[in-house]
């Protein structure tokens, strides 16, 4: 009896993330999704390494070259190597797409479970305010922000936030509400804990399978519209590597060099491939319904 | 249940109103003084002045709020900051041109997706839905820009089909348009299907496990009647409400694909409009996206209450 009453919470904490990595692993759909981003982030890490090339100098002797040894997806218009820019492509998708995506998961987590758990009133005018920002069109509303503010990545991510927490409240919501009446929950009201240590200590130990899902599907959505904002020419600015600009940049020659429009789409495919792939394996192998959360 | 729909529709209004206030304080929030911005940087401070009385800046912001909302409500959008024209009707006709794309795009989307759904769940873990659930996953990957570009690839230029720009204005007819539309919808169709044939086949298979499927296959109906009667009514139902949230995206994707082939329609008003901060515009568009939004919710509350029986005696969903 003694040694289980001892038990220090870290083990616990310990044996449960065990579990839930045995059964992430479990998952064969979870596992390649993840690999590929991993291979991502691994890539655009280590881009220097892999090149040898500058992504934003320009060559005007070897432009719009096709396929060859040493330019293996052929050059753009400004004679820049379409494989080098491709590669240090991923640094912005990713840096920018996974700070947006840690904010907006975080801001939508804390506000979905306060308005789980404090209810009343305050749920009530959150739900409306959501449903309005929901009904205008994120690229618009995103837009109108980037227009206001300037187009840094900074104003991107506080953008894409704004357009986004709104869905992510939902779900968190619709989450913490399940876990809301558990008796736990009840004896730490009793015990007259605050908001916020009821909050940390016994809602989002139980929601994190959610939250998780949320982030990996949110991240893909997030990685989907940051590239086309870079395609209408709000997002990045030239001559940064970046998916979305690079296939805007070399649509116009697309008879002529396809490669440089195929290589970053190819690119930006299998990066959110790879998310979509995650979000569904972990959701299936924690038991996270999806469609009934309401995303 | 009247009380339902009353209730239904006052949210509704309620979430409009606020819409309005939101993109209201949104646009104004826009840096830059219109009048200057109208005028240019050497423009004297008298004309200054009196551009900002024409265009009522002078006066406080709920004044200016309840001006645009009374006139936006007999249709009077205010006069467009660039082409001086009245905001109403340029924004209907880049608006109209817009729906043709809209419905075709509807259109294939539901059907295709309905379809390749419904095979999916039924023939769950065997090759057709292996290769549909991969085909829907790399559509759902795949952003806007990128599978008209690849269409234009196909059927423009491997294959010269289809036109792969629109080289007429917003007043173009209707028959002028037409040929221009098919590539810009099958680009918005193939991803708004990927989203919609996930969750047909979810429903399909939820139908498939019940027990008044196996009553009705002992019975000894044909699979095509079990289908048709009970897996296709269930997989309309989750897809009416996968449409209306995707109406909001609509329009940001049609934005996006408008611009790949040049298309005049709204997503190509409203990037040009936000380019040269032509407010009225921008409010009115926005407003116009909110209330079709709101409307398409509404709808889709409605039709599922009118299709699905236990929610018609229910007081409220969720």
């Amino acid at each position: 009896m003694t040694t289980l009453d001892t038990v220090p919470p870290t083990t616990v904490r310990g044996a449960r993330t065990a579990r839930a990595w045995r059964t992430l692993t479990s998952s064969r759909t979870a596992v390649i999704g993840l690999a590929i981003v991993a291979v991502h982030v691994l890539i655009a890490l280590l881009a220097p390494l892999l090149t040898s090339y500058d992504p934003i100098a320009n060559d005007a002797d070897h432009a719009l070259l096709g396929s060859s040894w040493s330019h293996w997806a052929g050059t753009d218009q400004y004679g820049r190597d379409v494989l080098t820019r491709v590669l240090y492509g991923g640094r912005y998708a990713l840096g920018i797409s996974v700070t947006a995506t840690l904010i907006t998961v975080a801001l939508g987590t804390v506000i979905g479970c306060a308005a789980a758990l404090r209810g009343g009133w305050f749920d009530d005018v959150l739900g409306r305010v959501l449903d309005a920002i929901l009904s205008i069109p994120a690229v618009l509303a995103l837009l109108v922000v980037v227009t206001a503010l300037g187009t840094g990545p900074a104003v991107i991510v506080l953008a894409v936030a704004i357009v986004y927490v709104p869905q992510v409240v939902r779900v968190v919501r619709g989450a913490a509400l399940a876990v809301v009446p558990a008796d736990y929950v009840t004896a730490a009201r009793a015990r007259g804990e605050s908001t916020w240590s009821i909050l940390r200590r016994e809602i989002l130990p139980n929601i994190t399978d959610v939250v998780c899902v949320e982030f990996a599907m949110r991240a893909s959505w997030v990685v989907l519209l940051i590239s086309s904002l870079s395609f209408l020419g709000f997002g990045a600015d030239p001559p940064t590597p970046d998916w979305g600009l690079m296939v805007a940049e070399n649509r116009t020659a697309i008879t002529v060099v396809p490669m440089a429009s195929l290589a970053p789409i190819i690119a930006l495919a299998t990066l959110v491939v790879g998310l979509n792939l995650a979000a569904d394996g972990l959701s299936k192998a924690w038991g996270v319904d999806r469609i009934r959360e309401g995303s | 249940m009247l009380s339902f729909i009353t209730r239904r529709i006052a949210a509704a209004v309620g979430t409009l109103f606020l819409s309005s206030i939101l993109v209201f304080l949104a646009v104004q929030a826009l840096p830059g003084d219109v009048a200057t911005q109208i005028l240019g940087k050497d423009a004297t401070p008298d004309a200054v002045a009196a551009l900002r009385e024409k265009l009522k800046l002078d006066r406080p912001a709920w004044e200016r709020y309840w001006d645009w909302v009374w006139g936006a409500l007999h249709g009077d959008f205010g006069t467009s900051l660039v082409s001086g024209k009245a905001v109403g009707g340029e924004v209907s006709m880049y608006l109209g041109n817009s729906a043709l794309i809209a419905v075709v795009t509807v259109l294939f989307a539901v059907t295709g997706s309905i379809v390749l759904g419904i095979l999916a769940g039924l023939y769950r873990d065997r090759w057709p839905d292996h290769v549909i659930s991969t085909v829907s996953l790399v559509g759902m990957s795949v952003p806007e820009f990128v599978v008209a570009t690849v269409l234009v690839l196909c059927f423009s230029v491997a294959l010269p089909w289809f036109p792969a720009v629109v080289l007429y204005g917003p007043d173009a007819s209707v028959s002028q348009l037409l040929p221009a539309v098919w590539l810009p919808a099958l680009a918005l169709a193939v991803v708004m299907a990927a989203y919609i044939v996930r969750m047909a086949r979810t429903s399909v298979i939820d139908v498939m496990a019940t027990e008044y499927v196996t009553t009705a296959r002992l019975k000894g109906l044909s699979t095509w009647r079990v289908v048709t009667r009970h897996a296709l009514p269930s997989a309309l139902l989750p897809t009416l409400h996968v449409i209306a949230l995707n109406v909001a995206w609509l329009v940001g994707g049609v934005a996006v694909v408008e611009n790949v082939f040049n298309y005049p329609g709204i997503g190509k008003l409203m990037l040009s409009s936000v380019q040269n901060r032509d407010l009225p515009t921008i409010q009115a568009i926005a407003l116009i996206s909110a209330v079709v939004y709101v409307v398409c919710n509404l709808a889709a509350d409605l039709a599922t209450m009118a299709l699905n029986p236990r929610l018609r005696t229910r007081g409220r969903t969720r």
